[in-house]
């Protein structure tokens, strides 16, 4: 009887839960409409910046949805009991992460009633097709895993189920990566250097969602998280974190090496205005500095901590991909070296990019089915990590 | 001038206003009408897999003048009152696909009108 | 009055054209103008034995924009200057940063022999006509703009806001990706396209690369000419004299 009013306490929160995220999954789809509508005047796209927050949205959940399956990935690929009873949970994330970017993609398309159109004709040359290929096996890779995870049946078929998914989203992330890899005439994107620095971010972008996701359920059942499994996974956070960073820094630091790339280095590290900004202070400072100094600092590391160093290293994330997306495409096009160039058409100028509201609307849309997905699957099917006691 | 148009236009309607009524049919503006470039039920049923067909051979073989072209269409059957085929209940294309509600994806990107109307208009 | 006009203008420039581009050319060009004119003969498809290309001479590109006005007039582009307003067109103003030297020229798609945007295409909306036209089947586009990252030249353009009045023979609309099609709708009539036609000087030379004895293969083999940015490995259809 003592228990029953803080259950329907909880049911209200989570009615509440689903309902604060069908609110934002609606104001998304409301803005998509809008866009469909006006056309992508009411963004703040345009001929210069093509691709704008949206595609930052995207971006983030595709790659982290990748990466989030590395608690999965050690769990059952190299049979780590305190990971492996995560897994399924961090299935459930990335299977919610990858259609909430997959959602944003779609919709930011100028003909997103022409879907059926990029699903049935396939440029086989084209980095972009293969990815849509690559994203929906992901699915239902990702599916088959969680199956073989819960029906007690199929427990067998787990570990080559895990190694599938362990394979596929080491492709995934390497595929985003080369979208960009393959631009070679841009000067942010077309090196070889991105597919690993994407898989390594995606590590540590997924591991960091993983994390808030884990307090939260943990909170929500008040349970208190086994502090040996806590401290071994904000450790390998925090070596993640570390990766990640010394890869953007050789990416930049490569860029800088070659002398035709100087002036875009410039321009995204030092004098671009808003972009070395959000570079440093949203990507460097807040993003990996602050993060670190929560988990390594020897006062800190507790739940809260990590915690809101895991928030750093999402915002962090975003930051990153703002400056690599969008500063990319703001920086001129070389055309005609050794000339200083002007035109109508932004030849030689820097793009300007306002983000307007409908896409920022889009993008949290997106975030937004993510959360939905997570909590109506936490909440109906078992996704809660059970733990077994004998390591504490 | 314009005012035989008109005469004409109603008089095709009279024409064709046995078979609406018993179908119950849209009324069509067929504009100046005349033969068709294959039999007109058989167009009812297939013109949108012969225009198909067709716009891939000239978008991306350059094959032109074929008879299955959607500027033939307009402009045998846009209205003579407003040399268009979309715009009006009875216009040509809308009217029918509305009746059959299906959405017409064409006008968006191509001209609705008839195409030598337009270059009049042009040298005035 | 002045339709018949304009009327005998083209066609002597047509057969000005014709005159210049014999062989294999005239031979590709002429079947399509007779059957173009009968009711409905459908013309032949193209050939790769054509291949479309220009050669601009930036020493005669003075400070007019006459290309411009003529392509937004031929394709019916509203000529508006804005981030996300359609510009196939557009003349650049370079200054050499050693010697001070400045020039114009004018700047479109380059109808890449190897495209990326063709390579990038997810759906294959973007391809290359067997006469080397790069173009961009708006039936199929879905408006993920990855060509417009992947083109070096900045070529291309969304269509950011629904559009009314289209010509007839150059349609266009909302959401979809487009680009310089070298007017391909005069082509497949014989004519050029309405740049080289409209340039005061002929700073603009249109014709068939492949035909060696055409005017715009005669003057690439005895002046030099290059490709905007050469080092891609693109060969590009489009040349340029003087840069
Ligand atoms: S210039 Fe750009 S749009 Fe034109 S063919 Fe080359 S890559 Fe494609
Ligand atoms: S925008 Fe259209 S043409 Fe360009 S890559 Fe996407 S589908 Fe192809």
């Amino acid at each position: 009887m003592a228990n029953h009013s803080p259950l329907r306490f909880k049911n209200r929160i989570f009615y509440a839960l689903v309902a604060a995220g069908g609110l934002v999954v609606l104001m998304g789809l409301y803005a998509a409409h809008m866009m469909e509508g006006h056309g992508h005047i009411i963004t703040g796209m345009n001929n210069q910046i093509v691709w704008g927050m949206p595609h930052v949205f995207a971006i983030f959940l595709i790659v982290s949805a990748s990466g989030v399956l590395n608690v999965s990935s050690i769990g059952s690929v190299f049979n780590k009991p305190a990971y492996k009873a995560r897994a399924p949970l961090a299935g459930l994330l990335s299977i919610a992460m990858l259609a909430g970017g997959l959602s944003v993609l779609m919709l930011d398309l100028g003909r997103p009633d022409r879907i059926i159109v990029a699903m049935t004709r396939f440029n086989p040359t084209s980095v972009f097709a293969w990815n849509i290929f690559l994203y929906s096996g992901m699915f239902a890779a990702v599916a088959l895993y969680l199956w073989t995870m819960m029906e007690k049946r199929m427990n067998p078929w787990s570990k080559p189920a895990g190694l599938l998914v362990f394979v596929w989203r080491f492709v995934l992330t390497t595929g985003t990566g080369v979208i960009f890899s393959f631009l070679v005439a841009r000067q942010a994107y077309g090196t070889a250097l991105l597919p690993p620095m994407f898989i390594v971010m995606s590590f540590a972008w997924g591991m960091a969602v993983f994390h808030v996701a884990q307090s939260s359920i943990y909170e929500w059942n008040e349970k208190l998280l086994d502090p040996y499994v806590q401290k071994r996974m904000k450790n390998l956070m925090g070596v993640l974190v570390i990766a990640a960073f010394y890869f953007v820094a050789a990416y930049h630091l490569t860029n800088l090496y070659f002398a035709r790339q100087t002036g875009f280095e410039r321009f995204i590290l030092l004098d671009g205005g808003i972009y070395p900004l959000i570079f440093w202070i949203g990507y460097f400072l807040l993003g990996n500095l602050l993060p670190l100094l929560l988990i390594y600092h020897p006062a800190l590391g507790k739940s809260r901590s990590i915690l809101s160093a895991s928030l750093l290293i999402i915002l962090g994330g975003f930051s990153f991909l703002y400056v690599f997306i969008i500063g990319g495409q703001a920086f001129p096009l070389s055309i005609f070296p050794g000339y200083q160039v002007t035109s109508s058409f932004g030849d030689g100028a820097i793009g300007l990019y306002q983000p307007s509201l409908p896409e920022i609307m889009l993008g949290m849309g997106g975030v937004g089915i993510a959360f939905l997905i997570t909590t109506i699957g936490v909440r109906v099917l078992d996704f809660v990590p059970h733990e077994l006691p004998k390591s504490a | 001038m314009s005012k035989l148009f008109a005469l004409l236009a109603i008089l095709c309607m009279c024409a064709s206003a046995t078979a609406t009524e018993i179908y119950g049919m849209p009324k069509l503006d067929i504009g100046k009408g005349g033969q068709c470039v294959a039999d007109p039920q058989w167009m009812r049923k297939n013109h949108m897999r012969v225009l198909f067909q067709q716009r891939d051979e000239t978008v991306h073989q350059g094959m032109r003048g074929g008879k299955f072209s959607l500027k033939n269409c307009i402009e045998c059957h846009a209205s003579l009152r407003d040399n268009s085929v979309t715009g009006r209940a009875d216009s040509f294309c809308e009217g029918c696909h509305s009746f059959e509600a299906v959405k017409i994806d064409c006008f968006e990107c191509h001209s609705s009108k008839r195409s030598s109307s337009l270059v009049q208009g042009e040298s005035k | 009055m002045s339709d018949t006009n304009e009327m005998s203008n083209t066609s002597e420039q047509r057969r000005q054209f014709l005159k210049t581009s014999v062989g294999a050319a005239a031979v590709a060009i002429a079947p399509g103008m007779l059957m173009f004119d009968m009711a409905h003969g459908k013309t032949e498809a193209v050939s790769g034995k054509v291949r479309w290309g220009m050669l601009i001479n930036t020493a005669n590109c003075e400070d007019c924009d006459k290309c411009v006005k003529a392509c937004n007039k031929e394709n019916g582009l509203s000529g508006g200057l804005s981030p996300t307003d359609s510009q196939w067109i557009r003349k650049v103003e370079l200054k050499d940063m050693r010697t001070e030297r400045s020039l114009a020229l004018p700047m479109m798609c380059q109808h890449c022999a190897e495209p990326p945007c063709v390579d990038v295409c997810p759906t294959g909306a973007s391809f290359k006509r067997a006469d080397g036209i790069v173009l961009v089947d708006k039936h199929i586009c879905i408006g993920c703009r990855y060509c417009m990252m992947a083109c070096p030249y900045k070529a291309r353009s969304f269509v950011h806001e629904p559009l009314h009045d289209q010509k007839p023979d150059v349609p266009r609309g909302k959401g979809v990706v487009e680009s310089c099609t070298m007017c391909v709708q005069r082509i497949d009539k014989g004519l050029q396209p309405a740049c080289a036609e409209a340039c005061p000087n002929k700073s603009i030379l249109f014709g068939n690369l492949n035909d060696p004895g055409s005017e715009i293969s005669i003057k690439m083999r005895t002046e030099a000419s290059t490709q905007v940015r050469a080092d891609l490995g693109l060969d590009t259809g489009l040349r340029y004299q003087g840069i």
